[in-house]
């Protein structure tokens, strides 16, 4: 039986396809998260936990995951920072709150260079929500 | 889906996809392949995708899709697709993250004979004097009124800062610098990104490479190119970094908006755009400017560093060890250009995705030694396979947007090759075939691995079938540099 969250990887010729799943939206946004750091290989540093918050608006679910992971993206290729502790909320207009914990990236072996919106739809299912997310790499 | 029975065949190395074939089509698809890679382009969305690419507002002549075709976002890889002026769209996604990725090709004097006790070495002392990796800092780092200066300036800058010469920019594409960059429209986080990665390769398929010219096939084209068999050559294969990425990324965000306020209808949300004389397609244009100068400028410093690094090893050992610029192409760009379309002179917006400009004889663009050959065309291959230099023909003009192929082009998931490859076994096979590998990660070594790619031999065979190209030389790897 499929476990009630989790993220794997399609063939995609070129890039980057992450096939991701979750009861809710903050946990498909989570995995997702967790999903595409795992496509990355990134590893943190133990111990020196820091904490980040971010606040995003989406006009629906597809924008506010790519925002998202966007932000995410941008902290782990400019600050060097990745993530795995999430607290995220969001409200039903759409507004994201995130408290995030994590640490200094030791180690990412490759690079994303963005998240895309091809094909991108977030569909429920009886089990919850899934998306299908293709990366460029 | 798009089966082989929907396809028209025009020739043996091109066929068509009509406009009929879906309702939303603006004009047709025209797609230079054998059958037989068509058959393989079906096993992927590559023909969905231009079929996708066909909807777009404004769309002039056909889609052409090359035969290095393969599934990306938005647009197929190998796509080509020209919007008329004024009121055509620019899609972001038409271009790519890596807005001006490209290739630049430096030819020699030094023969293989006189190079080969040094190649390990040469290898080596590419390494370290070109930055690559994941995120890697570049060998330039530039404060953000420099940052404007590349923006405006291109390759003239790097040439203002003594990192290339005249001939470099004049064998340049839009001599290493196009109109129209406005930095005021690149956003903070692409300044942040940008300034400090000036210089580097990066990693995934970017790669320099030591090559040998195999084989010539047009004496005097490859003559003017200072091309000649038996000689090294090198390769620079890198786009405009994190710049770009961030350049792209942000406006396919704002362009989200942007088709809702002009009502533009989406088969894909990654083919936005905005019409060409919109405030919003203005500054994208002005924007992808301030990447694609950025690019040039990039890969020029790459030249720069790899001829400090020739001259380590070389100097005093060999004669001639000078590394000179035969051509600098891009393959991910928007341009704006003049095509004869059913028989009217239009300007137009020609997207071109995984696609190489290939102006034939005569272009008034190309510099004064190649007007008699036609422009040159940097076509890699997988790492460890070879390497084509084309050259443009008045036929693409007509039949492709002066376009032709930008590689193998990929035909095995980066998933399924690391399934099958691995990096450290490749890297063993390909140094028992004398190619000096350096690389920064094993694992992506695996998702390049040659078996994910496909026959550049076979890619090549089409455009020149297909008379958007013709063989100047082929080209051999000595040694591979990637990050």
């Amino acid at each position: 039986m499929m476990p009630a969250f989790g993220f794997q990887e399609h063939e995609h010729t070129a890039d980057w396809e992450l096939g991701v799943w979750a009861p809710d939206l903050p946990g498909l946004l989570e995995q997702s998260a967790r999903g595409m750091y795992a496509l990355s290989g990134m590893q943190i540093q133990d111990g020196l936990r820091q904490s980040h918050s971010i606040s995003l608006h989406g006009e629906d679910m597809e924008t506010l995951l790519v925002r998202f992971l966007t932000e995410l993206l941008w902290l782990e290729q400019e600050k060097g920072l990745g993530f795995d502790e999430f607290s995220i909320v969001v409200d039903s207009q759409n507004n994201l709150h995130a408290m995030l914990g994590g640490s200094v990236i030791t180690k990412l072996d490759k690079e994303i260079k963005a998240v895309t919106y091809h094909n991108l739809a977030v569909e429920t299912n009886q089990s919850g929500l899934r998306v299908t997310i293709v990366f460029d790499v | 889906m798009v089966t082989i029975q929907d396809l028209k065949r025009i020739s043996d190395y091109e066929w068509e996809i009509p406009q009929r074939f879906r309702d939303d089509m603006r004009v047709p698809v025209r797609l230079f392949a054998s059958r037989r890679m068509l058959e393989e382009a079906m096993k992927d969305k590559s023909l969905e995708q231009a079929v996708n690419s066909a909807t777009l507002p404004g769309l002039v002549g056909h889609v052409i899709v090359m035969p290095d075709m393969h599934q990306g976002y938005g647009f197929p890889i190998g796509g080509v697709a020209a919007t008329r002026l004024p009121d055509g769209v620019i899609s972001p996604g038409g271009i790519g993250y890596d807005i001006n990725c490209g290739v630049r090709l430096l030819g020699s004097q030094i023969s293989l004979d006189v190079a080969r006790p040094h190649l390990d070495a040469l290898a080596t002392a590419l390494n370290q004097h070109c930055p690559s990796g994941v995120g890697g800092k570049g060998a330039v780092n530039t404060t953000d009124a420099e940052l404007d200066e590349v923006c405006r300036q291109g390759a003239r800058w790097a040439f203002k800062q003594g990192f290339a010469t005249e001939s470099d920019l004049r064998r340049t594409e839009e001599s290493g610098c196009v109109d129209g960059a406005d930095p005021g429209k690149v956003s903070k986080r692409a300044r942040e990104r940008g300034r400090p990665q000036l210089g580097s390769l990066g990693a995934g398929n970017h790669f320099i490479e030591i090559d040998l010219v195999e084989q010539v096939f047009d004496a005097p084209a490859a003559s003017i190119m200072g091309l000649e068999q038996g000689y090294l050559a090198v390769q620079i294969h890198c786009g405009s970094r994190g710049f770009g990425h961030q350049i792209c990324t942000d406006y396919v965000e704002e362009f989200q908006g942007a088709v809702r306020r002009f009502g533009i209808h989406l088969v894909d949300r990654e083919l936005v755009c905005a019409p060409l004389d919109s405030p919003e397609g203005q500054s994208y244009l002005a924007a992808m400017s301030c990447a694609a100068n950025y690019a040039f400028t990039n890969r020029q410093i790459l030249a720069h560093r790899a001829r400090k690094a020739f001259e380590q090893v070389l100097a005093g050992k060999v004669k001639d060890w000078h590394l000179y610029q035969v051509y600098d192409i891009c393959h991910n760009m928007g341009k704006i250009e003049t095509h004869l379309i059913d028989g009217e002179r239009m300007k137009v917006c020609v997207h071109r995705k995984g696609a190489t400009r290939a102006f034939g004889p005569g272009a008034p663009e190309l510099p004064a030694e190649y007007k008699s050959i036609g422009q040159p065309v940097l076509v890699p291959g997988s790492m460890g396979t070879a390497s084509w230099v084309l050259a443009g023909t008045e036929a693409s003009m007509t039949l492709s947007f002066g376009s032709t192929c930008h590689g193998a082009g990929r035909t095995m998931s980066r998933h399924e090759a690391r399934r099958n490859v691995r990096g450290d076994k490749l890297r063993q096979d390909l140094e028992a075939e004398g190619i000096h590998i350096r690389a920064g990660s094993i694992a992506g070594l695996a998702e390049e691995a040659p078996q994910a790619y496909k026959d550049v031999d076979q890619v090549v065979e089409v455009v020149v079938g297909g008379g958007i190209a013709r063989k100047v030389a082929r080209l051999h790897p000595l040694a591979v540099i990637k990050g």
